[in-house]
């Protein structure tokens, strides 16, 4: 009689989730299924709501303006993402080092994470401006043309990925100096019998073995920088023209400023199928590198 | 023999802590003065006397909805900071309690169409922009019509004076079939802002047509020395209004009253080309990222000869913490242009949500929010012109005024000509942002009449659609 007794149990713990999959269910599946079923109508607010099927879709695969979001999020993105990585890998190796103030130095690095984003990008706004601004007074000051940063629209994107560098970077370094502090000392030590050099170590030891980790720091990036809106909106507000506008921005724009619902749901949609993709890619590309499975 | 606290301990002390924290914070709100924290301000002193002036009426109370509670959705500008730093006054004169929202601009009119969208509004009574959101609540009847309150002695004060609003902001308020949405609070024209010191160095007279606008910008155009011949908006979406502006001296709206577009007629196409100019060749590198706050920002530091803008700007002009040009600024009414001379205006206003229960004591709100002594205030302290005529012969405003005569003889005679700027219509934003990126394009050097073509394909389905 026992087992029978046990799986009567394993049926009442079935109600013990219940809680959880109720609160799953309302915060997370309801607002995606209600986003692509507002994505099925032409619904702007104000106006009677009317279902099209997939035409916002079609508009959207012939749509100019969205697409060149595309594009132009990739680029801010692989710049936010690139430089960080490149930054916080020797930032890593530096503050892994035993050195006087290493803890303060650290502490001041990381500072800037903690900064509220819209409160970065109002003092990068100042110091980017073309006239006033302290960034080209420093130019100045060592004979290097003024620049017009956010004001250009061929520097626009540069100018605002090196705010995220400037942000981010710091987590990178974390997330490496945790992997340097886990690596096994062995190979070193046979490293340093056969005559290695610092940059042999580095290439052929320690960089192997970061790599799973580099690959999540890389897959929070890739996601955040996708996703950055706020020091976009606050800086640049996708201009000058359409120069800086991301998916993201044109996603707000026609939500909130043109209020087309429909349109805009069908932006969240595709828009969540990119991050997908490009997230289950990151996460394959990392479970081929993993060295400590 | 060490003793480590155990983890139903450290509960036992967080939760007791906890507990101190809370008793503490009660009593702290319990000592609290019964006043509310002052509100957030930037305006300076105001004139002493109250927005009201009581005159004797038999019927009508201010009393009335004594008691009642009301929630006011406002704007994070100096007009809202007014209303909210003499709050009290209308909470001691009717005895309704006042709850106050007041978001940063583009926040608050996504909050208002989201809510009224819904059906159920967290206000009672909103500020709200006639030239960005008339249309739209007209259209859908979110807010309420006023002609009922103003046509009755017991809703309405004696003192109240409808008629001595402008011509200008009663045709603001009032729908195009006769509804009445709103009550006007201020009103805002397009000017040049001049450096009377750059125009005095190559000895320029202050420009009266657009061919002297040009002609200025080129004259007193000098990079070499930091001096710009011109500024203006040029960041997509806030450069519209401006190319709207300059459209109204060829006499044409950018969309007449009957939806017609003549955003790409032979004269829009040359009014967008005096836009290019003016814009390519005379303003400071990177204009095409500037909104009015840059423009503001170049002006103040005496590097821009003209700057084409609202009339909001003078307060911090001539304040000398914010701009090194007080006292040099000449304030010059909009020029005449090819065909006609005419300001670009804008506006808004205090609506009633259509959804309140409290639209008694909400229109109470509105109509002290409009009174003589409030829009007095306003106006003395540089918020900008004001929808009551009488606040120009205020000789308690013009004391105090924080602004030079010479601007509010600006405001007057801008107050002639004064015309909307931008289309009544309810994809507005849409409308700017669409010509904006043109306008942009254009500062970059793109075809003037290929770019407004471009945008009028591109916006023409989306106003046919949402005013069929």
């Amino acid at each position: 009689m026992k087992p029978k007794k046990s799986y009567s149990r394993k049926g009442a713990y079935t109600w013990f989730i219940l809680p959880a999959l109720i609160a799953i269910g309302a915060v997370i599946v309801f607002p995606w299924i209600f986003t692509l079923w507002m994505s099925l109508h032409d619904w702007r607010i104000g106006a009677e709501s009317k279902f099209i099927g997939a035409e916002n879709f079609t508009t959207l695969a012939t749509n100019a303006r969205f697409l060149s979001t595309i594009p132009r999020t990739f680029y801010f993105t692989i710049l936010a993402v690139i430089l960080p990585v490149i930054l916080g890998v020797v930032a890593a190796q530096v503050f892994f080092q035993n050195f006087r103030w290493r803890g303060f130095l650290r502490g001041i690095y990381i500072a800037p994470m903690m900064a509220t984003p819209v409160a970065i990008a109002l003092v990068f706004t100042m110091m980017f401006q073309p006239q006033v601004g302290v960034l080209n007074y420093f130019l100045s000051l060592v004979g290097i043309p003024k620049s017009l940063w956010v004001y250009a629209a061929d520097t626009v994107i540069p100018t605002l990925a090196l705010v995220e560098v400037w942000q981010w970077t710091p987590l990178v370094m974390l997330i490496v100096l945790g992997a340097l502090a886990s690596l096994p000392t062995d190979p070193y030590e046979s490293a340093v019998i056969d005559g290695a050099s610092q940059w042999q170590m580095f290439r052929h030891i320690t960089f192997p073995l970061i790599l799973p980790y580099l690959m999540i720091a890389i897959i929070i990036r890739t996601i955040d920088a996708l996703k950055s809106f706020d020091i976009i909106y606050v800086i640049s507000q996708g201009g000058p023209g359409t120069a800086s506008e991301t998916i993201n921005l044109y996603l707000y724009l026609q939500a909130f400023s043109f209020l087309q619902i429909g349109h805009a749901s069908a932006v969240v949609v595709v828009f969540f199928a990119i991050i997908l993709a490009l997230a289950l890619t990151l996460l394959y590309a990392r479970e081929r590198l993993r060295w400590n499975r | 023999m060490s003793n480590p606290m155990t983890r139903r301990d450290f509960l036992k002390a967080t939760m007791l802590a906890g507990a101190g924290l809370a008793s503490a914070s009660i009593l702290n709100a319990c000592a609290a003065p019964a006043t509310p924290a002052p509100a957030p301000t930037t305006a300076p002193a105001a004139p002493t006397v109250p927005a009201v002036v009581k005159t004797p009426g038999d019927q009508f109370s201010w009393q009335r909805f004594k008691g009642e509670k009301i929630e006011a959705l406002l704007i994070k500008n100096t007009q809202g900071d007014i209303m909210v730093k003499n709050l009290k006054e209308f909470e001691d004169l009717t005895g309704i309690t006042v709850g106050v929202d007041q978001p940063a601009e583009q926040q608050q009119r996504q909050k208002l169409a989201v809510e009224f969208a819904s059906g159920a509004t967290s206000f009672d009574v909103v500020y709200y922009s006639f030239h960005v959101q008339k249309r739209l609540f007209g259209k859908n009847k979110w807010v309420s019509d006023i002609r009922d309150y103003l046509k009755d002695p017991t809703m309405t004060a004696p003192e109240f004076d409808w008629d001595d609003f402008s011509a200008a902001g009663k045709a603001w308020a009032t729908e195009a079939d006769g509804r009445i949405d709103a009550l006007p609070n201020k009103i805002d024209y397009f000017i040049i802002y001049c450096n009377k010191e750059i125009f005095a160095s190559k000895n320029v007279a202050l420009p009266k047509t657009y061919d002297d606008v040009v002609n200025a910008a080129k004259t007193l155009h000098d990079p070499g020395k930091n001096v710009y011949g011109f500024a203006g908006r040029g960041l997509k979406n806030a450069n519209t209004i401006l190319w709207t502006t300059m459209l109204l001296g060829w006499d044409i709206d950018a969309i007449d009253s009957k939806l017609t577009l003549n955003t790409t007629s032979p004269d829009a196409v040359e009014c967008a080309k005096m836009y290019q100019n003016l814009m390519k060749n005379y303003a400071p590198p990177g204009v095409g990222g500037f909104n009015w706050n840059e423009c503001q920002s170049a002006f103040a530091l005496g590097q821009v000869a003209m700057w084409w803008d609202g009339l909001g700007f003078a307060t911090p002009l001539e304040d000398p913490k914010t701009s090194k040009v007080v006292g040099k600024v000449a304030y010059v009414t909009a020029p005449k242009g090819p065909k006609a001379q005419w300001a670009g205006m804008t506006g808004d206003g205090m609506g009633i949500s259509n959804f309140s229960k409290k639209k008694g004591a909400a229109w109470y709100f509105s109509m002290w929010a409009a009174s003589k002594g409030l829009l007095a205030k306003s106006f003395a302290q540089g918020a900008g012109a004001q929808a009551r005529n009488s606040v120009y012969t205020n000789a308690d405003a013009l004391k105090s005024l924080v602004v030079p005569k010479e601007w509010v003889d600006g405001v007057v005679n801008s107050g002639k000509i004064g015309r909307p700027t931008l289309p009544i219509i309810v994809p507005v934003t849409e409308f700017r942002d669409i010509f904006g990126v043109a306008l942009n394009n254009m500062i970059s050097g793109a075809d003037p009449a290929t770019e407004l073509k471009k945008a009028q394909d591109e916006f023409k389905p989306i106003l046919d659609k949402s005013e069929a």
